[in-house]
């Protein structure tokens, strides 16, 4: 074996080191997303930039497409990362999940290249099949959709059969439905219609039904199982915990879909069960919250990875502020007729993607690193530490700003577009003019730039972390009862 | 914490129990109210019009009972003066959706509010008072459609892109846009100005005053 602090594979185990591949291509994406989410940004102050060029769409397709990849294979990453360890045996059918990688990495690749270079086509099917579906976060063409249906019921393979053939924890059965509920959703978002209502209907189960239920309990199995083992939670709390997470979850966010059936032409009775149900949503985020805190600090902080402790309490709170508490302030229809499809709704999805799913899985990526290394110190005084530091305070301080500034920037706009003007095409307009709308922007851009700089720290930091660490990580107490 | 006594609320048991109770019965009443929205919503069903509805006028119209506008079907005003069978309208339509689609409209603008924030909302563009009068909208919106670059409506610079629509896409995203402003959309967007097209009142007498057209 290596020298302590040299990234080596043979660190890792089987799904391991599938996995570091996984978060390799994750990160670049992540760095894609910023990069096109700036051009669209610069795009809002000064409209002629790359006009015609790379147009408004194309840089936003980019942005929130590299998004939901990244974040996809940020999660495939981490359950392949925790697998074996997770069911005491190697992945079943390993030389499949690799083949999947580069299949799937090479399709990406493909998919942007079109985006990029042919941007549009006629407005026949065969646009749809090859080029884009014109359809927000699930743009990717048909030809594309099916591949990554195969990849992930190859990716599902390797994690239901490794479960089955090892042991099936809590963690494991919790995961494997829900992969399940994943994957099939996937499908509600795969067929042509021309009705319009019909069409953002089905969308809607794809784009709600991930994030605010099964995207929710994916990061739910992944953070119990980061408990576990930056800081030795025992392991009967943490899957008590995931149960009433599911429960609450599911329970919520299931019903909670119909926030999105107010104004699409879907009945009256969904403005009651919508904006009940989804009102209910950030109690599990409360929950969590309280968990992860609450063993945060029954173990005195004390971990064995202070970065992804760090990313892990980042989630706790940046999901119940992003989700919960932004997700709440529009969610009542009342509300929500004014504020609907403005830059509130931007303020919200920035903050929940990230504070969601973006911060679990660079924590992920730090538990990655460290074990890469040959599981080096992590916890206090680590040479170049203050890169860490930097990076998560620039990439939050970015994400707030940015935040605030479309919150402000949303609160005109349903005030001088949607309330006063009543939505016309002279009154998106004056809204768009208004002072405190272009003044947000300008912040949006400041906040960004300290993000983007965030990023680079963050990219750095990955790929030196631990570099030439002479210590062994600290060993945190697993008690036999969370092995069991 | 204490191994030996879990009090049953707080067990493990009863709780993966709940899980799955819980998730089974939300899974079920959202399947449950699936069916009676999906029927709804068809093309032709309660609260979303036949294609064909590009036949006679639309109109947004403030209604006592709900509260809010809501959509309003009036006479006969075939779209480009062409009467269309059900068949024939939808193939329109659904040409205009899928120009919309292949153009990626939905990443500047939102339609039904949903998509993206750089340009208007598409719902009710039909009846949108910057069209000018109704007699000419149809092919003010073709032309506008076809090559918007050189015809900025603000003050702000932002243009639309010319997205390579054919005369024959635009006319097509026209009549999808005409169906879409009679979905019935629980009133969004609220307090929307429309545009007239109230039928022009008998000239009086030879003196024809001039019509204010909005320069577009
Ligand atoms: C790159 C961004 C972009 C794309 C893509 C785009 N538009 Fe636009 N669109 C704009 C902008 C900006 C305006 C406002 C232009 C102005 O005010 O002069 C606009 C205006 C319009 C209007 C008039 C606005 C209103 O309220 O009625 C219509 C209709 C329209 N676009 C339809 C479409 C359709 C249909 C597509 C897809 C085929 C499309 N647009 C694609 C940016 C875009
Ligand atoms: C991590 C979880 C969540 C994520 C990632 C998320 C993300 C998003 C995004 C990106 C949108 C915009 C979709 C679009 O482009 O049209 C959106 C819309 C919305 N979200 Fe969330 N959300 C989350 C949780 C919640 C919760 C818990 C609530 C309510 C309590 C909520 C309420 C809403 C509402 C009401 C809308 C519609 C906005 C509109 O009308 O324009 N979200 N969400
Ligand atoms: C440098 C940082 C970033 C900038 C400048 C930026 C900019 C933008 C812009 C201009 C849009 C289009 C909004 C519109 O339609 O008007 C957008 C959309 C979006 N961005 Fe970002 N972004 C950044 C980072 C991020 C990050 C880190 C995430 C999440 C992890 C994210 C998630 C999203 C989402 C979900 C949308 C769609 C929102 C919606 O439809 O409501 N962005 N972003
Ligand atoms: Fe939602």
């Amino acid at each position: 074996m290596a020298a302590l602090g040299t990234l080596d594979s043979a660190n890792l185990n089987g799904g391991q080191k599938l996995a570091v591949k996984f978060f390799t291509v994750a990160i670049a994406l992540f760095g894609a997303q910023v990069l096109f989410g700036m051009l669209a940004g610069i795009q809002y102050l000064n409209p002629d930039f790359l006009f015609g060029v790379l147009d408004f769409s194309v840089n936003r397709m980019l942005h929130i497409n590299a998004m939901v990849v990244w974040l996809l294979f940020g999660f495939i990453g981490a359950v392949y990362w925790l697998l074996e360890d997770e069911s005491g045996t190697p992945v079943a059918g390993l030389g499949l999940g690799n083949l999947m990688f580069w299949v799937f990495t090479l399709a990406v690749v493909v998919v942007v290249l079109v985006y990029l270079l042919v941007q549009v086509g006629p407005g026949e099917l065969k646009s749809i099949w090859l080029i884009n579906e014109g359809r927000e976060y699930i743009e990717a063409p048909r030809w594309a959709d099916i591949g990554i249906v195969v990849c992930v019921l190859i990716f599902f393979y390797n994690v239901a059969a490794t479960f089955m053939k090892g042991r099936f924890t809590g963690i494991g059965g919790v995961l494997v439905l829900d992969l399940v509920a994943l994957a099939g959703l996937y499908l509600a978002g795969m067929w042509y219609t021309p009705n319009i209502s019909m069409d953002q209907h089905w969308w809607w189960w794809v784009i709600h039904l991930w994030v605010e239920a099964t995207w929710e309990v994916l990061v739910g199995c992944l953070l119990a199982y980061g408990l576990v083992k930056t800081m030795g939670v025992r392991r009967r709390i943490v899957e008590t915990w995931l149960y009433i997470e599911v429960a609450l979850l599911f329970g919520s966010g299931i019903l909670g879909l119909g926030h999105h059936y107010f104004w699409i032409g879907t009945p009256e009775y969904w403005l009651a069960i919508g904006g009940f149900f989804s009102a209910l949503e950030p109690i599990p985020l409360v929950a969590m919250v309280v968990h992860a805190v609450f063993d945060a600090g029954h173990h005195k902080l004390k971990s064995s990875n202070n970065p992804a402790l760090a990313w892990m309490i980042a989630q706790a709170f940046g999901n119940f502020f992003g989700a919960g508490v932004w997700g709440f302030m529009h969610t009542l229809p009342q509300i929500n007729l004014y504020t609907h499809g403005t830059q509130w709704t931007a303020s919200h999805g920035h903050l929940a993607f990230f504070g969601a799913y973006a911060t679990i899985v660079i924590a992920f990526v730090y538990l990655a690193v460290q074990k890469w290394r040959g599981n080096v110190w992590m916890s206090g005084d680590m040479a170049g530490g203050w890169k860490w530091k930097w990076a998560i305070f620039l990439l939050h301080a970015g994400m707030i700003g940015m935040t605030m500034a479309l919150l402000v920037t949303g609160y005109e706009q349903s005030q001088v577009e949607r309330a006063i003007g009543g939505s016309s095409w002279i009154a998106y307009f004056e809204a768009q003019a208004h002072v405190w709308f272009v003044q947000g922007m300008n912040w949006r851009m400041v906040s960004g730039w300290m993000f983007a700089t965030g990023f680079v720290l963050l990219a750095w930091d990955l790929m030196t972390i631990g570099k030439r660490e002479t210590r062994p990580a600290r060993s945190v107490e697993v008690p036999a009862a969370a092995m069991a | 914490m204490s191994e030996t006594q879990t009090l049953w609320w707080a067990s493990e048991s009863f709780w993966k129990k709940m899980a799955v109770w819980i998730t089974a019965g939300s899974a079920v009443v959202l399947i449950f109210l699936t069916f009676d929205t999906v029927n709804q919503i068809t093309a032709g069903g309660k609260r979303v019009p036949p294609y064909s509805v590009i036949n006679n006028r639309i109109d947004y119209v403030f209604d006592e009972k709900r509260n809010y506008q809501v959509p309003v079907i009036g006479p006969e005003e075939p779209l480009f003066g062409k009467v269309l069978n059900e068949a024939e309208a939808m193939a329109l339509v659904s040409r205009g959706k899928l120009t919309t689609q292949a153009k990626n409209c939905m990443n500047c603008h939102t339609l039904l509010g949903n998509g993206a924030y750089y340009a208007p909302d598409l719902t009710k563009s039909w009846l949108d008072p910057m069209w000018g009068s109704k007699e000419t909208r149809e092919e003010t919106m073709v032309a506008f459609l076809m090559d918007p670059t050189d015809k900025l409506h603000n003050t702000i610079g932002r243009r639309m892109p010319n997205l390579g629509i054919t005369e024959e896409e635009a006319r097509a995203t026209v009549a999808f846009l005409k169906w879409m402003s009679a979905i019935d959309t629980n009133g969004f967007p609220g307090n929307f100005p429309t545009i007239d097209q109230s039928d022009p009142a008998p000239a009086p007498e030879s003196v024809s005053a001039p019509t204010e057209t909005p320069a577009l």
